[in-house]
């Protein structure tokens, strides 16, 4: 412990203090890159979105056929997604967090792999799976199945692009709690899924949670991919953010404002429920060491 | 950890994991290999390295690499402030920085191409200054930088957090000025966070799409990105040009990623 030569206290650990104008000036130039980059924007899409009044603001949200139609698709698109990410998720985080196998490292790492890709790769690579020329296009045309161009090719390639997203926020927590009281479950004689409804679920619940609005967010918001596999026909398979670069493109400024505004305020809401969720995240009671290797 | 664990679930897990892990994700990308796998040797290289596919790769990587520079040393300054020094709304400002990563990436072209744009809020002020920031490679290169922007200084911060105080008072008392401080001791134990930060921001940027469309012109050999050639290769149903182009990306991709998994890894086992 240091102690203080003249009081004789021990003097509290602190960082060297850098000097006034530095701490000043440094914050300042901060706060202006976050406010340039980030903050200016968000007020901007508000300020569009609004310029001519809620009434005008409502009349380009719902007066519009194709627009509707596209939030609709958006709303039922994006929970199908998330439902298969979120019980691979399960599934996957079990077998990384609690078993140790060989090409345990490789298979992390395929579970990365949607991370890297560009959206529009991942939408091609689709298109060679089920469209025309592709391995199955032939087959699925003879069975008269529609997948690309389709709700199944928005959900595929969704799905794609937002795999990694509740997997990666279980993983660590589900390390952190490590597997003592799942392991005194099963001895004690509770099968696999009275474990994991009474023991694993509880504990990850706040992580699952993000992980889900996380995978929310990026569902709703994904062009790339599901730009390439949709057929984009308005009132067809215009998913939203389809639909604002459309409503761009005809120069609806107010339409594709109005739109977007709808996804800002998603995306702000997963800001705050993530900020709120991050506390509660991670074992409280000395169980952190348990399971940290 | 033993290898056969008493905890149950590891066949049931396995199975499902691997299944569709390689429906959805292995198999559709190993269909991009394959088909460009078919193309003739000569084929492949005329397409991949026409004029046209060569200057949306060079634009691709430039400005992905200049963006994630630039996020580098932005990111690296958000982050010191965030963790060193307590300002008003800090909460805030934390929160918002992962905005890019909840924000679809065509609204942030909307709003940026709105701004930038001669009428903007911010276009005119710098339209007049001769910058233009909306329908140029600046254009693009700039919102990549909203794109990427969460990265670096989320790989950076928990470890300016973690950095021993002693370590910096050690400098002090041995002499050392602030900035020697810095650049001796504080640069080289955070370095390797920002070149992870950086790399993440570099790959996300080399696949952007969404946003860059609508700030880009899009112009053969002038404005066009590699993802944009595909995507019009594509509209003009021109499949193996697609997939070519494609597969080169995808390649530099999968560098990358090893190359993030590398620098994680040297970052979190250096020194200890």
């Amino acid at each position: 412990m240091a102690l203080d030569p003249q009081s004789q206290i021990p003097v509290v650990k602190r960082r060297p203090q850098d000097p006034k104008w530095v701490r000043v000036f440094l914050t300042i130039s901060a706060l202006f890159v976050v406010l340039l980059i980030i903050g200016i924007p968000v007020l901007h899409v508000f300020f569009r979105a609004f310029e001519n009044g809620v009434g005008s603001y409502l009349k380009s949200l719902f007066g519009n056929a194709n627009t509707r139609h596209s939030i609709l698709l958006t709303l039922s698109i994006a929970p199908r997604a998330v439902l298969l990410n979120l019980i691979f998720g399960l599934a996957a985080a079990w077998l990384i967090a609690r078993f140790r196998f060989p090409g345990r490292t490789i298979l992390l790492t395929c579970i990365d792999l949607p991370l890297a890709v560009s959206p529009v790769v991942a939408g091609l690579v689709f298109v060679l799976m089920f469209g025309m020329q592709g391995w199955f296009g032939a087959w699925l045309a003879d069975h008269n199945l529609q997948v690309l161009f389709g709700t199944p090719a928005l959900v595929l390639a969704t799905s794609f692009v937002t795999l990694p997203y509740i997997v990666r926020e279980i993983i660590p927590v589900l390390e952190a709690y490590g597997e003592e009281e799942e392991l005194a479950a099963v001895s004690l004689g509770a099968n696999g899924w009275q474990m994991f409804w009474r023991i694993t679920l509880p504990n990850i619940r706040w992580a699952l949670l993000y992980g889900i609005i996380l995978c929310n967010a990026r569902a709703m918001g994904e062009y790339g991919a599901v730009y390439v596999v949709s057929g984009r026909v308005s009132g067809m398979n215009d998913t939203m953010p389809l639909r604002v670069e459309k409503l761009f493109q005809e120069y609806d400024m107010p339409g594709a404002f109005a739109l977007a505004s709808v996804l800002t305020f998603v995306a702000l809401i997963t800001l705050v429920l993530k900020t709120y969720l991050e506390k509660n995240l991670m074992p409280k009671h000395g169980t952190e060491s348990a399971g940290q290797k | 950890m033993r290898s056969t664990s008493p905890l149950p679930g590891l066949s049931l897990s396995l199975g499902f994991t691997v299944t569709y892990l390689s429906l959805l994700v292995l198999i559709p990308l190993s269909a991009s290999f394959i088909k460009a796998g078919m193309l003739s040797f000569s084929d492949f290289w005329d397409i991949v390295w026409s004029d046209r596919t060569r200057a949306a790769y060079s634009l691709t990587f430039f400005s992905a690499f200049v963006a994630a520079v630039i996020n580098a040393v932005l990111g690296f300054l958000v982050a010191w402030v965030l963790v060193r020094y307590e300002f008003p709304l800090k909460k805030l400002v934390d929160a918002m920085i992962d905005l890019p990563l909840a924000l679809p990436t065509a609204v942030a072209g909307l709003v940026y191409s709105s701004l930038y744009v001669e009428s903007g809020w911010l276009g005119q002020f710098l339209v007049p200054l001769g910058i233009k920031a909306a329908y140029s490679k600046f254009a693009i290169i700039w919102v990549l930088v909203f794109t990427g922007f969460p990265f670096v200084v989320r790989t950076v911060q928990p470890v300016l957090e973690e950095l021993d105080p002693e370590v910096e008072e050690a400098a002090g008392i041995l002499g050392a000025s602030r900035l020697q401080t810095f650049f001796r001791i504080l640069l080289p134990t955070v370095f390797p966070a920002v070149l992870a930060g950086f790399a993440q921001a570099f790959a996300r940027g080399l696949g952007e799409y969404g946003s860059v469309i609508f700030v880009s012109s899009n112009i053969p050999y002038e404005t066009e990105l590699a993802p944009v050639l595909i995507v019009t290769r594509l509209e003009e149903m021109a499949f193996p040009e697609a997939t070519a182009i494609a597969t080169v990306l995808l390649v530099a991709s999968f560098m990358l990623l090893a190359f993030i998994n590398t620098v994680e890894y040297w970052s979190k086992h250096r020194g200890t």
